[in-house]
């Protein structure tokens, strides 16, 4: 305002004008209703954008600075022949007389390698010698294996006899584990260095990638049976814990061995350890129906009296413990059309074991109904799909009771069998 | 659900190892000086399963033009045998929890017929516990059912002559029963008893009792029998086994389309570089 004065501005115009602008727009913006200090105490309308005047942003940066650039030359400590080479230095580096103070070729310090160590030819003689390798190859290996940083990929490329990686980084271990031991003799240091705790075992890493590649190469087919025998593994371990831990405190415990006995037969074959799951073809899984229902039976005996319902229950749980929800209510589902009860309303021992066997029965039927689809999906070819119809959400073939019962999935499958038909004769 | 176990040797007259749950100390005595039938009767058979249908559940009469606010309703809550026999073979005693308004909501009854009644406004689960006989069990059983005075459909004013009736079945099973308890009960009505391993020698039962008229222990003329459901096992198993027919003939059909598929994979498959 003084400075106004000073300029001799005229004092009315301009403040009016700010503050006319100011006050209307808080004043529209407050609710009418409530007074503004009230309105205030929620915290008021936030500011929509932080107050950035756009002309600001156009000056900055301030271009007060001019950067001029210089062509010079530079070593670096990374090379080992001196090479002179030049590039352009701007000046915000600070540059005197014409030379950057900064010594070295600031990317020199990335330039590290891998510690091989070499050993002479007479400890070559001494310790190193091994029937299957010539000590021209050991030489050309470590060559290879100094100039290329232990990527063993790209030596075994390089390598000029055909040798499998594998061999390469066990002789490569080997001669360096040897050597450590040799220049180290007595000392318990090196008991801790990774070559001596951890050594190169060749034939575990060549059974390690076999695995690795039948795992890769798998079929999507496999790798379900493989879940479901896992999964059912799982089931049945955690199963046998309740009925051990009550049975460890039941007195009575003869009875019951005999169950156990056969519970852990089974399950043996079943739970084998993942790598040689992968490893050999899948053995054919003995009915787990049969186990998890002993088991379930050895932990109802337990109780000494129980519901049938309540039996019943334990038996559902034990089934369908593989299922996931989904299948679940899709079970419940197909059990609603075909008008039986969800649980049934008379449950004696025979009505019960129909219930659980029909069950057990819909579970094969959506199973067979699920690999019917992955086949028909897999046996088209990718650009042929939109000829046929996707195959059908869960929905499309759930049962349709009686008359029209089977009715939909024929017509389906008829259609896509015609489909197949004609797509043959292109071939 | 068959049961793969060893059959238990019978006619041995000295009890197996962990054959019998009782302390062994009480084996002994019994050896010594009791009588040859009592030994056996603590034995329990592992093969052998004791099955008693029981139907349990609540009848609600509206009492209409006696009914006050807090007592709207009269209601009995049982347990009875499926067929109406007598459960008292069995069941020692019943306890039914009532909600916690009622004055001792814990009520017990000691002998056959097993059931309650009261009167009140509200619906509330009630907690049925079945207590067994020493031979029988020692352990007691929970059931729990949920007490209904309102009819489903909300039909106008309600009557009184027609109650309101929720009843379920289940059956208590004891998985290796006592041949104690099993002699008693093998030819009872209330229990299903399945045939017998050969070369079991029960005692025969002690005959049971008629009574003297005044306490029946079966609800087969019972005053609320009118309204008791009918639980057909028939019915059930029949659809049941439809069900089953329609399911397998669907996966046989199933079988067959996906065999067909799998014979055709080479037909549609093009040769193309999308083969991996």
């Amino acid at each position: 305002m003084d400075a106004k004065d000073i300029l001799g501005l005229p004092k009315n115009s301009f403040p009016p004008q700010e503050k006319k602008s100011r006050p209307p727009k808080e004043s529209q913006r407050k609710p009418d209703g409530i007074s503004r200090e009230v309105y205030a105490l929620t915290g008021g309308l936030a500011p929509l954008m932080p107050a950035v005047d756009s002309s600001q942003l156009k000056r900055r940066p301030p271009p007060d600075e001019k950067v001029a650039w210089q062509w010079l030359g530079f070593t670096s400590s990374a090379r080992k022949d001196n090479l002179h080479l030049y590039h352009w230095v701007s000046s915000s580096v600070r540059v005197v007389n014409g030379v950057p103070p900064t010594g070295d070729y600031s990317f020199a310090k990335y330039n590290k390698s891998v510690d091989i160590t070499r050993y002479t030819d007479e400890e070559y003689e001494k310790y190193l010698t091994d029937p299957r390798w010539t000590k021209e190859e050991t030489d050309q290996l470590f060559d290879l294996c100094e100039q290329f940083d232990l990527r063993f990929i790209v030596i075994a490329d390089r390598f000029p006899s055909s040798r499998t990686l594998e061999e390469l980084k066990d002789r490569y271990y080997s001669v360096s584990r040897a050597l450590l031991i040799a220049r180290n003799p007595s000392s318990v240091d090196i008991a801790a260095h990774p070559l001596l705790k951890e050594p190169y075992n060749i034939s575990r890493d060549v059974e390690r990638k076999r695995a690795m590649s039948l795992v890769l190469s798998q079929t999507r087919q496999q790798e379900q049976r493989d879940e479901e025998v896992l999964a059912e593994a799982k089931r049945i371990a955690q199963s046998r814990i309740p009925a051990k831990v009550s049975q460890e405190s039941e007195m009575a415990v003869a009875p019951n061995a005999g169950v156990e006995v056969t519970e852990r037969t089974i399950p043996g074959e079943t739970v084998s350890p993942p790598p040689s799951n992968a490893q050999h073809p899948l053995i054919p899984v003995p009915p787990p129906l049969s186990t998890e229902n002993a088991s379930t039976l050895a932990s109802l005996r337990i109780l000494r009296v129980y519901l049938r319902t309540y039996a019943l229950e334990q038996m559902l749980q034990a089934a369908s413990s593989t299922a996931g929800l989904r299948t679940i209510k899709r079970v419940e589902q197909t059990l609603q059309d075909l008008g039986v009860n969800l649980k049934p309303r008379v449950p004696t021992k025979a009505v019960c074991a129909e219930h659980l066997e029909l069950r057990k029965e819909i579970l094969t039927l959506l199973n067979l109904q699920k690999q019917l689809q992955y086949k028909e999906a897999e046996g088209l070819p990718f650009r042929e799909g939109s000829f046929t119809e996707t195959p059908g959400t869960p929905k499309d073939r759930t049962f349709v009771p009686d008359s029209s019962f089977g009715g939909n999935e024929l017509c389906t499958c008829n259609l896509i069998y015609l489909l197949l038909g004609i797509l043959s004769t292109f071939y | 659900m068959s049961q793969p176990l060893p059959l238990k040797r019978q006619g041995e007259h000295h009890p197996d190892d962990g054959a019998s749950p009782i302390k062994p100390s009480r084996l002994k005595i019994a050896l010594s000086s009791e009588d040859f039938d009592k030994k056996n009767a603590n034995k329990r058979l592992k093969d052998v399963e004791i099955c008693v249908p029981i139907v349990y559940g609540t009848t609600a009469f509206y009492l209409g033009r006696k009914a006050s606010e807090s007592q709207s309703h009269k209601w009995t809550v049982y347990v009875r045998g499926a067929s109406n026999e007598d459960l008292g073979a069995v069941i020692k005693r019943v306890v039914f929890q009532l909600h916690p308004s009622f004055n001792n909501p814990t009520r017990v009854v000691e002998s056959p017929p097993f059931e309650l009644s009261e009167c009140g406004w509200g619906e509330f689960e009630i907690a049925i516990t079945l207590h067994f006989h020493s031979d029988v069990c020692d352990k007691q059983l929970d059931l729990y059912h949920h007490l209904k005075l309102y009819p489903e459909e909300e039909s106008g004013p309600q009557s009184t002559k027609k109650p309101v009736v929720v009843e379920s079945y289940d059956e208590i099973v004891f998985p290796d029963p006592s041949e104690g308890f099993l002699a008693r009960v093998q030819n009872h009505p209330a229990v299903v008893v399945p045939r017998l391993p050969a070369g079991l020698n029960l005692p025969s039962p002690v005959p049971i009792e008629t009574g003297n008229g005044k306490e029946r222990g079966d609800t087969k003329d019972h005053p609320l029998s009118q309204w008791f459901l009918n639980f057909s096992e028939a019915d059930e198993l029949l659809k049941l086994a439809a069900a089953r027919q329609q399911v397998q003939a669907h996966i046989v059909k199933l079988r067959r389309q996906l065999s067909l598929v799998e014979g055709m994979p080479q037909l549609s498959k093009p040769p193309s570089t999308y083969e991996s």
